[in-house]
């Protein structure tokens, strides 16, 4: 074994049906380093963790765990933590029904009774030094998914632990806690512990991470110090092609074709919901792309869940092409021919256990009416141009949803909207853990999109995605409409100060 | 390891709102809604009410029903249902009624005990084995149970028959007095409140059984377990494991139950305990334990137990003595208390940021 080496993974193989998810893999973790884990969706990131957490068995390769086990079997999630492996999961998988402080030391403590006191005790303290605003006796479901994942990560990096895993910690995470996160990640590897990062962000891999390890379609593409690997590179490396993809999106939309004296396609006017906004006016016009920025529960999602009906809405009009109507739950919007891509996929968006073409149609059959289906030939033909036109990675299209990876599963949800064909198309954060090659191929189908005509609402977390997409911002903050910004106003400055509000302006 | 790191945590600023845990509201709202029906019946209807053996006879009739709803709270928390409980109370009763019965058996009352807890055990293994490890429908499973229970009950004895032994007398008939809980009789004589062995019992139960699901690992981790079962796993939780035991419990109080009707009829049939698992399906729901896993108590479940014999005692003192009148308001109840346990679930949940 390597000197220093706390995690050596030689040869891994891992199979699926009818998918080769890992093919002779090597990982090696170093003491006190951080260590990010590449790839573009499916090749393979997920699985590999999920073969040294014990989630899923491996089929061939081994495992060393220096002064722990040589050519380790690791069964279950309970024996990565006693071989001292702690993981923080991309899905928050925690028990909602539990207290904060329960669902922080539940499974590893000795002894058979809960002291209920000291656990307390203890996570009051934990929770206090890492800024987590929670409650240990609070019921876990009562907090935010950002808390949630925080308590994650509290729970991981309270264990004495040689290897922490974070697999996309950071995704429902805002910059301050992203921050908190870096701090403690920076104070563990200084205690010798090695850590496994993964993220979709490259500028949180350029910050944190000493080395990367990058992946594609399950198979290992190299090892680099990180000083070695610019991010053109590294881009490059996990989409293997070169990298100019990127270059194709137009800087500036252009906001010139739109006419905005023509009837708006929707407007509404002291729209409020009862998810906590204050009433917003808003409108969209004939082939404008817009977006809807702000913090992390600025209420960004809950405007366009009014806006679809998906939230109820409790005063305002709306009017769609000049015509005003009620919208007062999804099937109205879809009728006036809105789509609402959901932020939260596997809440909202897919049907886990349906076949990749059902959930595909399902928009268009809702619509429909169920007591018409689709012949089966239709409902196969629709599938499939989807499946070509996105790309989706799928075995086939009777496939379950469910054995996808994320960024596929967003494509499907994707094409079900695009499917139904609609002028107003709603998509919260569409990008959101999903690979950058596919953040790329999203965005130029709204561009083209909005070319063809169609109005698009883009809401993203990372600004310059938006920017680079959208013709107008409107920034919100604390459940308000702060501010509109159109052309010359649509940079980050300018859009970093409006979020952060007028203070001493 | 002590993580010490320097961030402003700010914490002073963060709004810190303690909240009931869904299983604390549901078992409030169950102690307050058998207290006011309780107290209600005591002003409306009187003397049927008002004094305390009353309250025991409650006590007397449903010990076994108590015994049996802890058990199948345990399996419900973790998301699980058993619903072979009530045959396994009949074949118990059957099978000790043989033993110990003069013209049959003949056997000793220790012994007999060992064969209620080992049909009960034996029960809740072999059902734990299949629903944990076998990963089948706990439906389907127990439901097999249920019929093999009814078999084996029919084929032990197929009919009715009251238990001649001397010794099972003694304890049968054994009354527990319950200090200064007595009343006066019309001619002023003091009659002493007393309770069956069988109340003791299903007391001893409900306080190990709360004891358990509260203080100790195993307990907590029925909880996880029904919260999220795939989560419960990744959390480093056998989720094998603790299912089995689940069911193994709720198998070892059918045992108990059973036993404890056994002492509270004294005979064998097997018509004994018809249904009865429905009846702790139903005292479980109403004492807050949700069939979708994760929430309840078993404090609420006795109290579940207590409201739903206390409604049945209304009806029938209001006059309405048929069957169908009781089944109607039991119904009526578990409705006003699903539907008030999702109001007030969907309220808070709404409340949440």
């Amino acid at each position: 074994m390597e000197n220093g080496a706390v995690l050596e993974m030689r040869g891994i193989c891992k199979y699926f049906p009818g998918v080769r998810a890992l093919e002779d893999v090597d990982f090696t973790l170093r003491e006190g380093e951080i260590h990010a884990l590449m790839g573009e969706n499916g090749a393979g990131k997920s699985t590999l963790i999920k073969v040294l957490t014990g989630v899923y068995p491996k089929d061939g390769g081994e495992i060393n765990l220096t002064g722990v086990a040589s050519n380790a079997h690791i069964r279950s999630p309970q024996d990565a933590q006693k071989l001292g492996i702690a993981t923080v999961y991309q899905e928050i998988t925690l028990c909602p029904n539990l207290t904060v402080a329960e669902n922080m030391y539940i499974g590893r403590t000795k002894g058979h009774l809960t002291n209920w006191k000291k656990i307390n005790a203890d996570a009051e303290k934990l929770l206090d030094e890492l800024g987590i605003p929670a409650l240990a006796t609070q019921q876990l479901g009562s907090c935010s998914i950002a808390v949630q994942q925080m308590v994650a990560i509290a729970r991981a990096v309270d264990m004495d632990c040689k290897v922490l895993i974070l697999d996309e910690p950071t995704s429902s995470l805002d910059e301050q806690e992203v921050l908190k996160l870096f701090n403690l990640m920076r104070s563990l590897k200084e205690k010798g512990v090695g850590i496994i990062f993964v993220t979709h962000f490259l500028e949180q891999v350029y910050e944190v991470c000493d080395r990367i390890t990058v992946l594609r379609d399950g198979k290992l593409v190299g090892e680099y110090i990180i000083e070695d690997l610019p991010r053109v590179k590294l881009v490059s490396k996990m989409l293997g092609k070169d990298f100019d993809d990127m270059a194709d999106i137009k800087s500036e939309s252009d906001a010139d074709n739109i006419d905005y004296n023509d009837i708006p396609v929707y407007e509404a006017k002291d729209l409020t919901g009862t998810t906590g906004i204050k009433p917003f006016d808003f409108e969209i016009h004939k082939g404008e792309v817009n977006g809807f920025t702000g913090l992390l529960g600025s209420g960004r999602s809950e405007c366009v869940r009014a806006i679809f009906g998906a939230d109820k809405t409790n005063g305002g009009k709306v009017w769609v092409n000049g015509k005003q109507v009620k919208i007062n739950k999804p099937l109205d919007a879809m009728k006036n021919g809105i789509s609402y891509l959901p932020e939260d996929r596997k809440l909202d968006g897919i049907v886990g256990d349906l076949s990749v073409r059902d959930n595909i149609i399902l928009a268009l059959q809702v619509m429909k009416g169920f007591f018409r289906p689709f012949t089966r030939a239709q409902a196969e033909a629709f599938a499939d141009e989807y499946i070509k036109l996105l790309s989706i990675k799928t075995a086939s299209s009777e496939s379950p949803v469910n054995s996808l990876s994320g960024g596929n599963q967003q494509k499907v949800i994707l094409a079900r909207w695009l499917l139904a064909n609609p002028v107003y198309l709603i998509l919260d954060e569409p990008t959101r853990g999903i690979d950058i090659g596919t953040k790329v191929e999203i965005q130029k189908l709204v561009l083209k999109l909005a070319a063809e005509g169609k109005s698009v609402t883009f809401i993203s977390s990372e600004i310059d995605e938006m920017i680079r997409t959208c013709s107008s911002l409107i920034v919100m903050r604390d459940g308000k409409v702060v501010g509109e910004l159109k052309g010359d106003d649509l940079n980050q400055n300018k859009i970093m100060a409006t979020i952060a509000g007028g203070e001493g302006k | 390891m002590s993580v010490n790191i320097n961030v402003n945590t700010g914490k002073n600023k963060l709004r810190r709102r303690a909240a009931l845990t869904d299983t604390n509201l549901l078992l409030f709202i169950t102690i307050g809604v058998f207290i006011v029906m309780y107290v209600c019946a005591i002003i409306f209807l009187g003397k049927g009410f008002t004094k305390p053996q009353a309250f025991f006879n409650i006590l007397n009739e449903n010990a076994s029903l108590i015994v049996l709803s802890c058990g199948m709270s345990l399996v419900m928390i973790t998301g699980g249902i058993d619903i072979s409980v009530g045959q396994v109370t009949s074949l118990v009763c059957m099978a000790c009624a043989v033993y110990l019965d003069k013209d049959h058996g003949n056997g000793d009352v220790f012994t007999s005990l060992f064969i209620a807890l080992g049909i009960g055990l034996a029960f809740g293994a072999v059902q734990g084995f299949l629903v944990a490890y076998l990963e089948i429908q706990p439906f389907i499973v127990t439901l097999a149970g249920l019929f093999f229970a009814k078999g084996m009950t029919t084929i032990i004895n197929s009919s009715q028959f009251n238990v001649e032994n001397d010794q099972f007398k003694v304890l049968k008939s054994t009354e527990v007095n319950v200090p200064l809980m007595g009343s006066y009789n019309k001619l002023g004589e003091y009659i002493p409140g007393y309770v069956e062995i069988g109340v003791l019992v299903a007391l001893a139960v409900v306080i190990i059984l709360f004891a358990l699901l509260r203080w100790t690992k195993l307990g907590r981790n029925f909880y996880a377990v029904g919260g999220n079962n795939q989560s419960a796993n990744m959390l480093g939780i056998n989720v094998k494991f603790t299912k089995f035991m689940a069911h193994l419990i709720c198998g070892l109080c059918a045992g108990i139950g059973g036993y404890v009707y056994f002492m509270h009829v004294g005979s064998g049939s097997p018509s004994h305990a018809a249904g009865a698992e429905m009846n702790a399906i139903a005292s479980s729901i109403i004492g807050g334990t949700m069939l979708t896993g994760g929430v309840g108590n078993i404090a609420g479940t006795f109290f579940g137990v207590l409201s739903l014999s206390t409604i049945k005692n209304i009806v029938a003192s209001l006059g309405l003595d048929e069957a169908w009148w009781t089944n109607i308001t039991v119904a009526a109840m578990l409705c006003i208390f699903l539907l008030v346990q999702s109001v007030i679930l969907a309220r808070k949940n709404k409340n949440k940021k």
